[in-house]
């Protein structure tokens, strides 16, 4: 086996400098961007996978989380994935700080400028807001999700985990089912999936699509049964609770008979297919805990490995950039 | 200038909506009013105690009429009072204003709408006129003292950016004011479509990920209003129409003579939705910025009359509002110094005639409003703008006089400069050399 230093001498030959300043959408990358990025953070899959884990790439940086929105995983994909490229990190709750005595989002993001980190990430409910703070503070800024707008480094995990599990991206068919609408995770992997040469179908009831999806160059379907006929992959949406009961669907075993992933519909995809959620799962709602347990079928927990990974990747490659905004 | 002097302006271009002269000529303003038109470069034989201003050929015009102008006073003054936005709009060339009844605490009766005369008087810069409140607080629920209001000068009656979303009130309102000839505006949404919305639906929206409204929100609800116009026989102003199927409604109505007019902001006439770019909140404006199919909607609509008035849309807001995501940012945008140069920017890259674009902001509203002002006439108040057309400006947001610097016009060039700025014949503005 590898020590952990000789990964280490290997990877910083992968480094490269991010395209842009900031990761605030997937139209940061183009396909040999995106593919040279994959590569790297495939490269830290090992580092993760061994005993001794901390490399010294990020060594004297400092990552904060500015989460605005509540978000465990996330949050603790990316502060991990900074400790173990060796950077301090931090994270900050604004929400339950100075936010509540009525800071606004760029205050806040100008007195932790002030404290020169080198890297940001956050995460805000506002579509933009990334955007925003990219545009005030002199720092790397990594959307950790804005709104309904983009989560990038989902898209670039979602990514990585079919690149391991099929070997490739491109020519397969993957279908993106549930509340399109209010995703910003469907935003992002309709942009980056396309990028990498997927084909891309659209599954969920008419009242959660966005106007104007038929023109997002992926195939629109309503009936459920349909969109996944055939299809490599299946990624399921998260439906929040609070949309349910008759706000955008009647209810919630209403949603389920006709838009959740069950042992049924799986059926109608191709034989080897794999199911995805970027989580939490809305058990009984989107998806049956048999399908979402199934490790023949889910890659769901993979998801989650390949997120610290495709982070590292992000934060080496705007490291090496450096010169954030300002 | 004491106010008592004669003036002659000479060697103007003078462009006049009333008598669509628009050509060499020459005017003199004694005692408040314009008191001789000519369309000769100069007079014959001047009189000797008359200051003679040579205008080199630039654009001598009525005085602008801007029918929709937020000011913070009362209740938010630091947004812009009733002195900072006179101030602004003089630079402008904005003679007229009519201020917005949705303050702290509403105009809403008439010792408000007293109280906003008073204060202009005392600031003595533009005219100000007060539109007074169609329901009580601006709440939508209980009718304001509209014939009081009116004679104490309101000029018409709206709930500013408040919908007054019952019908049957809707309705009494306009039957009520009817019995005054008085005007109501009211902005056509509705209330469920645009609830939480800042953009219009459609693919920018959703690939930006913003909470959008379908334009027929707009459309619904003017099927309302001008259904209600029509029963009630009201006088109805529709305040600021922008998609192309709420035009197809009004031209439908007002084929049927329905008495409704109609306006548009001059910033839905420059630009779309695609202006709002990566989430500038300066863009951020209710309504939202529409695709571009409904500006050349609109902007056919004004060439055609359909729409006969345009307004600055003027809506002061502070850094602190502004500063935020762009759907936590409140909507609006300043525009009394902008208007014309926007205007005379848009009349290059347009089919609009000047001629007509001027009337959309002087004549057309004036005659609205019943005032003798918006016309070179003898006999007519001295409310004069006078601007070098050549002109090129580049818009500098911090260095508008309007206490909030909210400009989508920030950094754009536009042409088209305001040399002096008369009101009944006093010099409120001129530009320093």
């Amino acid at each position: 086996m590898t020590s952990t230093a000789d990964l280490e001498t290997q990877i910083r030959e992968r480094i490269f400098a991010f395209p842009t300043p900031h990761f605030l959408g997937v139209d940061a990358l183009n396909r040999p961007v995106a593919e040279q990025l994959l590569a790297l953070a495939d490269a830290f899959v090992a580092v993760n996978r061994q005993n001794e884990k901390k490399l010294s790439i990020l060594r004297g940086r400092t990552l904060v989380n500015l989460f605005f929105e509540n978000s465990t995983r996330t949050q603790m994909s990316f502060e991990l994935a900074g400790k173990r490229l060796g950077a301090d990190t931090m994270n900050m709750a604004p929400r339950t700080s100075s936010i509540a005595k009525g800071e606004t989002l760029i205050d806040t993001a100008m007195t932790l400028n002030a404290m020169k980190p080198d890297l940001l990430v956050v995460r805000h409910s506002a579509s933009g807001a990334a955007e925003l703070l990219a545009r005030k503070v002199g720092c790397n800024v990594i959307n950790a999700g804005d709104g309904w707008h983009e989560h990038p480094t989902q898209a670039l995990l979602d990514a990585l985990t079919l690149m391991r599990a099929f070997g490739r991206v491109e020519g397969l068919t993957v279908a993106i089912c549930g509340d399109v609408l209010h995703s910003r995770v469907a935003r992002s992997n309709v942009g980056l999936l396309q990028t990498l040469g997927a084909q891309v179908r659209l599954v969920g009831p008419p009242t959660l699509m966005p106007a104007g999806v038929e023109r997002w160059g992926a195939d629109v379907f309503h009936d459920m049964r349909k969109g996944v006929a055939g299809v490599d992959v299946i990624m399921m949406l998260r439906l929040q609770l609070e949309r349910m009961d008759g706000a955008f669907v009647p209810s919630t075993r209403e949603y389920f008979r006709f838009y959740g992933l069950d042992a049924e519909k799986l059926a109608l995809a191709r034989p080897h297919v794999r199911v995805m959620h970027p989580g939490p799962m809305n058990r009984g709602v989107e998806i049956d805990s048999g399908v979402a347990d199934d490790p023949a079928v889910s890659l769901i927990r993979d998801q989650v490995e390949m997120g610290v990974a495709a982070r590292m990747a992000v934060l080496a490659s705007l490291s090496a950039r450096g010169e954030g905004g300002n | 200038m004491p106010q008592s002097q004669p003036t002659a302006f000479i060697n103007a271009r003078l462009v006049d909506p009333e008598s669509r002269y628009d050509g060499p000529g020459a005017l003199v303003v004694a005692e408040g009013v314009i008191a001789d038109v000519s369309r000769r470069p100069r007079f014959e034989n001047l009189s000797a105690d008359l200051r003679v201003v040579d205008c080199a050929g630039a654009m001598l015009a009525p005085g602008l009429i801007d029918l929709r102008v937020k000011t913070g006073e009362p209740g938010a003054e630091p947004k812009e009072t009733l002195k900072s936005a006179s101030r602004a709009a003089a630079a402008g060339g904005v003679t007229s204003i009519v201020v917005q009844p949705d303050t702290n605490p509403a105009v809403d009766d008439p010792a408000m709408v007293d109280f906003i005369l008073r204060r202009a008087r005392d600031i003595e810069l533009v005219h100000v006129y007060p539109a007074g409140a169609a329901t009580r607080h601006c709440a939508g629920e209980r009718m304001t003292e509209i014939g009081l209001m009116r004679e104490a000068g309101a000029v018409y009656f709206t709930d500013g950016d408040h919908s007054i979303v019952n019908s049957k009130t809707f309705r009494r309102i306009l039957t009520y004011a009817r019995t005054f000839d008085a005007l109501v505006a009211h902005r056509p949404a509705d209330p469920w479509l645009t609830e939480g919305a800042c953009a219009t639906e459609g693919e920018f929206a959703a690939r930006a990920g913003l909470p959008a409204s379908p334009a027929v929100a707009e459309r619904i609800m003017l099927e309302r209003d001008l259904a209600i116009a029509e029963l009630t026989d009201g006088r109805l102003l529709v305040d600021q129409i922008t998609t192309e199927t709420a035009l197809e409604t009004l031209h439908r109505f007002r084929a049927r003579g329905v008495r409704a007019l109609a306006t548009a902001s001059i910033n839905h006439l420059c630009f779309n939705e695609i202006d709002t770019g990566d989430y500038r909140t300066f863009y951020r404006l209710d309504p939202p910025l529409r695709p571009e199919s409904d500006r050349q909607a609109l902007i056919d609509a004004v060439a055609s009359g359909l729409v006969p008035i345009i307004v600055s849309a003027h809506a002061p807001l502070p850094a602190e509002d502004k500063r935020l995501p762009f759907s936590e940012a409140l909507p609006g945008a300043v525009g009394l110094e902008t208007l014309l140069p926007a205007l005379l920017g848009f009349h290059h890259e347009s089919r609009a005639s000047l001629i007509d674009l001027i009337r959309a902001v002087t004549l057309a509203p004036a005659e609205t409003l019943g005032l003798q002002a918006g016309r070179l006439s003898a006999g007519a108040p001295a409310d004069l703008v006078l601007c070098d057309l050549d002109a090129p400006v580049r818009v500098e947001a911090d260095r508008l006089i309007s206490k909030s610097k909210n400009s989508p016009f920030d950094g754009r060039r536009l042409q088209g400069q305001v040399l002096m700025t008369l009101v009944d014949g006093r010099v409120v503005h001129q530009a320093s050399a």
